[in-house]
């Protein structure tokens, strides 16, 4: 029994497993009704589940897609990328520019949403790759690398529509609005269905090729890594370019998800909350090992705490102090000195309990 | 001469970088953009206005040359605005309370921050980002709406202006104009040149780049690694205040949304300033021209007409990416040519 209580809370899982279960505890005594799930129908008269735990799969969808990148980049270069804020608003800059042409109020849309995807993701790659680059041939550290995008991302976003904000209205395409929305017909909300076939392809390819093993080489010692005949330069770059197709795949669900982009607000502070995850999931930021599913986790985490503090009638404005106060409690608890001390405080207690027992039975 | 670049230390090397690259950048607006930078106010008003900015980036200087990062610093000076109009407009508090108050509230993050990180061992990234969070949501919860401070006393101090004798400039109307500077610049000038000398000569100063050069080395030599951490924090956070108060006093008014994205400017400044996040490597006369070289940046940009909010991201970003591109490859360049020299050095022994 005890053996097993060790092997659990040893896990790297058990962290964010923890948290989530807490949370949800603190929920369940606070207002079981946060659990409810209805079915609703929505305005078009299609069948929609309803309830908070819906919101919080819906909205940790983006979260949990750009965990899947950023845990990749931290583990090869022991850095975060602080662009992929900036990065989605620059997808979704490029899907409206594309679908929409030179006209922010189409009829109908200029090709399909295919090929305006497609080149979302090549745009997106490619300024990932421009990070990447900094970072492993110019020996750039990966948060000030990627600083350069931080700031001038927004920028680019809104100079690539022109300053013009395109909104693709229902009357033009019904079907733009599917994939942050809902299918209709089917209860469940699609970006769902994107973050779990995300995580299932990452497990895939996590499961079936080197990657793994390459980037937790790289990121352990880039030196030894090279002696051993792999390419450090390169791998770090292609888990950039992994990170900017997650970019690409949460801008096409911001876009549809408002059906126009706002330059200065879309995904505003996601990298901040994408890192966390990461951390949560007990991933050391200095790279190395990295566990996907702690990651995962860590990010629905992080969107149970937001729902759970918006149900309480926080402010969006006042909510990153609260969240900054549970941020804290759990690093603080994880961190491997205070488990050290208080684990030291646990062996003594046991100890004295042990010996009063034994001085009981003589 | 190359010799000469060799022989420099990382840090004297990427300092002239820095101000070399200002003096030219200054000099070509002066000749090619005519007028308004000739004037000296114009390069006054650079510190005028970018006094809080100069005084954060120094702190910010001092914690990575330790090896960390604080990029709690812009939610601390909000958070300081915010609470000084509260204190000035609300409560009915004086000019003393209200600088009182910024102190504290900067050592508090300080202290904490720096614990949490250098005894704690958590990593600063993930403890200062929460910070910024609190200080940023803290802002809102003091109080929601923008106030304007109407206080006697403090309005009068904000508006003092010092003349600097001989310079000044005659305006349209034949009216000779004095060139003046505000109160905070002189704060941050006199906290620029103590931390000059802190960082040069001081026992502190000289533990700061040694454990941010190499931790362990630092530890075996038997300096208190954990204290020295602790203490950039504090100094960091107590300067966050300062500038917190300084900027209260350039702008007059809490808001939640003042100096949005200060954190990222003052890292910006700091990296052009030839400070380097691996720590051990800094300056902060560099970090000072880091600062004048990003706002002259951003001054040329608007005055060339290129008026759109968006191009001062772009240029500042371009910017920040050529001097890290020149600061990766000098230093490449400069450590090869190192190794080639200490070769056949190697072999003779």
């Amino acid at each position: 029994m005890k053996s097993f209580l060790k092997k659990l809370t040893s896990n790297q899982i058990f962290i964010p497993c923890a948290a989530l279960l807490l949370l949800a505890l603190f929920n369940l005594i606070a207002d079981p009704s946060f659990f409810k799930v209805t079915l609703d129908h929505n305005s078009n008269g299609d069948p929609v589940l309803n309830g908070f735990l819906i919101t919080i799969l819906d909205n940790g969808s983006e979260l949990a897609i750009l965990a899947i990148g950023m845990t990749l980049v931290t583990a090869a270069s022991g850095g975060q990328d602080i662009s992929v804020g900036a990065g989605i608003a620059i997808a979704g800059s490029v899907i409206l520019r594309v679908l929409c042409g030179s006209n922010p109020r189409p009829d109908s849309l200029q090709t399909s949403l295919i090929v305006a995807f497609i080149i979302a993701i090549l745009v997106s790659m490619a300024f990932s790759a421009f990070n990447g680059i900094l970072v492993a041939y110019f020996k750039i550290q990966p948060m000030v690398a990627t600083l350069i995008l931080f700031t001038a991302g927004r920028s680019i976003a809104a100079w690539i529509n022109k300053n013009q904000l395109p909104i693709i209205s229902t009357s033009c395409d019904k079907t733009f609005g599917y994939w942050g929305t809902y299918i209709p017909g089917i209860p469940i909300p699609t970006p769902v269905f994107i973050a779990a076939i995300s995580v299932i392809i990452i497990m895939l390819v996590l499961k079936f090729t080197n990657l793994k093993l390459y980037t937790q080489a790289v990121g352990i010692n880039p030196k030894s890594s090279r002696l051993n005949g792999l390419n450090p330069e390169l791998i770090k770059v292609i888990a950039f370019v992994i990170l900017g197709i997650c970019v690409a795949i949460c801008g096409l669900i911001k876009v549809s998800r408002f059906q126009t982009i706002n330059y200065s607000v879309v995904a505003k502070d996601i990298e901040m909350d994408a890192i966390l995850a990461v951390a949560l999931g007990g991933n050391a930021l200095s790279g190395g090992k990295f566990n996907m599913w702690g990651s995962i986790i860590g990010a629905y985490v992080i969107q149970f705490l937001t729902t759970t503090l918006y149900k309480f009638n926080v402010s969006a404005d006042a909510l990153p102090a609260y969240k900054a106060v549970v941020v804290i409690m759990l690093v603080v608890t994880s961190a491997p000195v205070v488990r050290e001390k208080l684990s030291k405080i646990f062996k003594k207690k046991a100890k004295a309990a042990s010996k009063s027992e034994g001085g009981a039975a003589a | 001469m190359i010799k000469k670049i060799r022989n420099m230390t990382d840090t004297n090397l990427l300092l002239t970088i820095t101000v070399v690259v200002f003096v030219v950048m200054y000099f070509c607006a002066v000749v090619f953009l005519g007028e308004g930078f000739r004037k000296p106010q114009t390069f006054l008003n650079l510190f005028n206005n970018n006094a809080s900015l100069i005084i954060i980036a120094c702190g910010l200087s001092l914690v990575m040359i330790t090896g960390g990062i604080d990029i709690s610093v812009g939610g601390v000076t909000a958070l300081v605005c915010m609470s000084c109009a509260v204190n000035l407009d609300l409560k009915g508090g004086n000019v003393v309370t209200s600088m009182l108050i910024a102190l504290g509230i900067g050592l508090a993050f300080g202290l904490v921050q720096g614990f949490l990180i250098a005894y704690l061992d958590i990593q600063p990234f993930i403890v200062t980002l929460a910070g910024m969070f609190f200080a940023r949501g803290l802002t809102t919860i003091v109080h929601t709406n923008p106030i304007n401070v109407k206080n006697k006393d403090f309005t009068s101090l904000k508006n003092t202006r010092i003349t600097i004798p001989g310079l000044g400039t005659t305006n349209k109307k034949g009216i000779f104009v004095d060139a003046t500077i505000e109160i905070g610049v002189i704060v941050a000038i006199v906290i620029v040149i103590a931390l000059f000398f802190i960082l040069r000569y001081s026992k502190l100063g000289r533990n700061f780049y040694a454990v941010g050069g190499n931790q362990q080395s630092a530890l075996m030599l038997g300096i208190n690694v954990k204290r020295t951490k602790f203490l950039s924090y504090v100094f960091c956070g107590l300067l966050a205040g300062i500038a917190g108060y300084v900027y209260f006093m350039h702008v007059g008014s809490g808001s939640p949304s003042h100096a949005q994205g200060a954190e990222m400017n003052a890292i910006a400044a700091s990296i052009i300033g030839g400070t380097m996040l691996t720590g051990g490597v800094g300056n902060i006369i560099g970090t000072l021209f880091g600062v004048l070289s990003l706002c002259t940046i951003k001054d040329i940009v608007t005055s060339i007409g290129l008026d759109d909010a968006w191009w001062t991201g772009i240029t500042v970003a371009v910017m920040l990416c050529i001097f890290l591109v020149i600061q990766s490859i000098v230093m490449a360049k400069k450590h090869s040519a190192g190794a080639v020299k200490d070769q056949p050095a190697a072999a003779k022994t």
